[in-house]
């Protein structure tokens, strides 16, 4: 086996979320850190789909903006192609590095410049990162991208309020497919738009996954999108890997508590009329997040030692699982 | 006899390029203790139809013909001051977003003391027990204390709870909940769905329940009415509208949405956009876009037509031996 494209190892990013300086020497208040995202390992191969999922909160879109740089993890580290992409951000090769890596945002109606036409929107990348000057040749590659996904050449003259949200995200896709990347990170990619769209966009992706070879990291809470488009699955919580397995299996068979109330919490198409038994209580304040394992206070399985020890991410051969009940077989 | 009857509902929205038919010919109605769902696509019109029965159309917006009737009450003519003892007393409202639909200002308390107040005939004292039994009712811990603090120091969820318990405080016999539980997670929306059922059957409310997710849709619903582009294009029981779809563009619907039990390699896609207001082709308005399309569907518009269990907007089920 080949060295993964995409391995991070004990990713860690804590904001510091604390009263300003003053507050905190005359209110006597202490530093407040939040752990958003703490010690979260994982390998994508290249060429395959890696989906994290979880609910608001849990840190996935925090690993995604990680992984493209846009934060610098307080611990742990990330390489990509076998280099340390991190070190590498800093120095004059970031650059280089970046064209490698990009992402595709949830919301296209925020993320296109309404001011810009579709191919300037396009052709920013193309120009930023110096790979294309001519103005002839920044148009066929813009008419190409745009042929890509599914949309007309003469489209690259019209503004993004022209276009209906599934034609925005084909537009977002474009545009992170000018620079040729290898690894896409696409946080929530269609959870803005409505099921017939989100089918045509997932259906482009796939497509050009198969044509380009590409690398995805796959955010959603949605778990039947996962499950079409993804190899591997992470399920996160409160910050931390609570399980990952390929998918095949986290579906068949789902190890951690957590895992099963979301699968559990999917209501049924073709069941009508069947109630789900929906699981009590929320997701911790990530502030002040309970002793042990985090999942403790909604598990139906915890025990003394879930409320105080937290449970490592232990592997057998088809899953990693941080459960203290699935380690004592009481699951 | 049913509870809410909507005949004809148009809906227009005058502009100086001409004159936009938001809603056309939307018929349906909804009995006591019944659940309808709403479902279709962004812009189909699902929302709008809920505002028009509400009465909150967005100025220029309005009815331009057919009527609402609530409990054999014509409400759709009605002055606002009358209208506004309707809503709240007999029509509830639940949103989207419950932290825009709270005012951030009050107590959560004294919004549903004054909700309370305004409706029915009880004293401050009376209203605020009641207040806290709603809170109770709605599964939110701590009631008695809970009920003085404010939006902000409540999570999604139990904002959600709060916002339903304002709906149901003067005790409505409608309830219109638009796409309640699209703002949260899936943990979280199961809970809300359940509370929302249980609480509706407990008081022999009806619903109609505007959401896009069919998941809901099938696990909550007796009826389903789909829409597209400003009209009804199938209408009955969940059940056969979920398994056995007459209309082609819910058959598309239902095959798009990823399948937690079944794996396949491409989605079903249904190609092309929605139409906009401004370009609404003759005849079905899903024609461009319909697999089984011939030549009468472009020249005239279906009417909603009997298809096995359910009833169609579709030329396929013509009783006269004009499809194809």
């Amino acid at each position: 086996m080949s060295t993964p494209l995409v391995q991070a190892t004990d990713l860690a990013m804590t904001f510091d979320v604390s009263a300003p300086w003053l507050n905190r020497v005359l209110e006597r208040k202490p530093r407040l850190l939040l752990h958003a995202v703490d010690g979260v390992s994982f390998a994508i191969e290249r060429g395959k789909t890696l989906a994290l999922v979880g609910e608001s909160g849990c840190g996935k879109s925090t690993v995604a903006r990680l992984l493209v740089g846009l934060h610098e993890p307080t611990r742990g580290q990330f390489r990509f192609d076998g280099l340390d992409a991190h070190a590498i951000y800093k120095t004059g090769h970031g650059l280089k590095l970046r064209r490698r890596i990009q992402m595709i945002f949830q919301d296209p109606y925020a993320s296109l410049n309404p001011r810009w036409r579709v191919e300037d929107i396009i052709a920013e990348p193309l120009r930023e990162h110096g790979l294309l000057s001519d103005n002839a040749a920044v148009r066929e590659r813009v008419e190409a991208l745009l042929y890509s996904v599914g949309l007309a050449a003469p489209d690259r003259i019209k503004y993004p309020h022209q276009f209906s949200g599934g034609q925005r995200q084909r537009i977002s896709i474009a545009r992170a497919l000018a620079t040729q990347p290898e690894f896409l990170v696409c946080d929530e990619p269609t959870s803005a738009l409505d099921v017939s769209v989100q089918a045509q966009v997932l259906n482009i992706m796939k497509e050009l996954q198969a044509e380009l070879g590409l690398t995805y990291l796959f955010i959603s809470h949605n778990l039947a999108v996962v499950r079409h488009v993804s190899d591997q699955v992470g399920v996160m919580y409160l910050g931390r890997l609570v399980e990952l397995a390929d998918k095949q299996v986290l579906f068949d068979h789902p190890r951690h508590p957590y895992t099963r109330m979301l699968l559990d919490a999917i209501p049924k198409m073709h069941d009508t009329g069947r109630a789900r038994t929906p699981v009590q209580g929320e997701v911790p304040n990530p502030l002040n997040p309970p002793a042990g394992c985090a999942f403790n206070p909604r598990c139906p399985h915890a025990n003394d030692r879930c409320r105080s020890e937290r449970p490592v991410m232990l592997s057998s051969d088809t899953a990693h699982v941080a459960c203290h009940a699935v380690e004592e077989q009481r699951l | 006899m049913s509870l809410l009857r909507v005949e004809h509902l148009v809906v227009e929205f005058p502009g100086r390029r001409g004159t936009l038919r938001a809603l056309d010919d939307v018929s349906f109605d909804i009995a006591p203790g019944e659940i309808l769902g709403v479902v279709g696509e962004s812009g189909a019109g699902k929302s709008l139809t809920g505002a028009a029965i509400i009465g909150l159309l967005e100025p220029p917006g309005h009815v331009a013909g057919g009527a609402i009737h609530l409990d054999g009450q014509r409400i759709d003519k009605l002055p606002p001051e009358q209208m506004r003892k309707i809503r709240g007393r007999k029509i509830g409202a639940i949103f989207q977003d419950p932290l825009t639909s709270l005012n951030p200002l009050y107590s959560i308390g004294r919004m549903l003391v004054e909700t309370i107040m305004t409706h029915l005939p009880v004293g401050a004292a009376e209203a605020r027990q009641r207040a806290i039994q709603l809170l109770k009712d709605t599964g939110i811990p701590a009631a008695e204390e809970r009920i003085d603090h404010y939006p902000h120091q409540f999570s999604g969820g139990m904002r959600q709870r709060v916002v339903i318990a304002l709906a149901l405080a003067a005790e409505p016999q409608l309830i219109v909940a638009d796409e309640p539980t699209t703002a949260l997670d899936v943990s979280i929306q199961a809970q809300i769905i359940t509370l929302l059922q249980r609480l509706c059957k407990e008081r022999g409310a009806a619903v109609m329940l505007i959401t896009h997710d069919m998941g809901v849709i099938a696990e909550t619903c007796d009826r389903v009415a789909v829409m597209y582009a400003g009209r009804i294009v199938e209408i009955g029981p969940v059940h056969e509208i979920i398994n056995q779809p007459s209309h082609p563009y819910t058959r598309g619907l239902m095959a798009c949405i990823p399948d937690m039990s079944r794996e396949r390699d491409l989605l079903h896609q249904i190609d092309g956009a929605m139409p906009r207001l401004t370009a609404i082709p003759p005849g079905c308005a899903f024609n461009p876009r319909c697999e089984q399309v011939f030549e009468r569907c472009r020249q005239d518009r279906p009417e909603l037509l009997a298809a096995g269990a359910t009833r169609a907007a579709c030329w396929l089920h013509a009783q006269d031996g004009a499809a194809p």
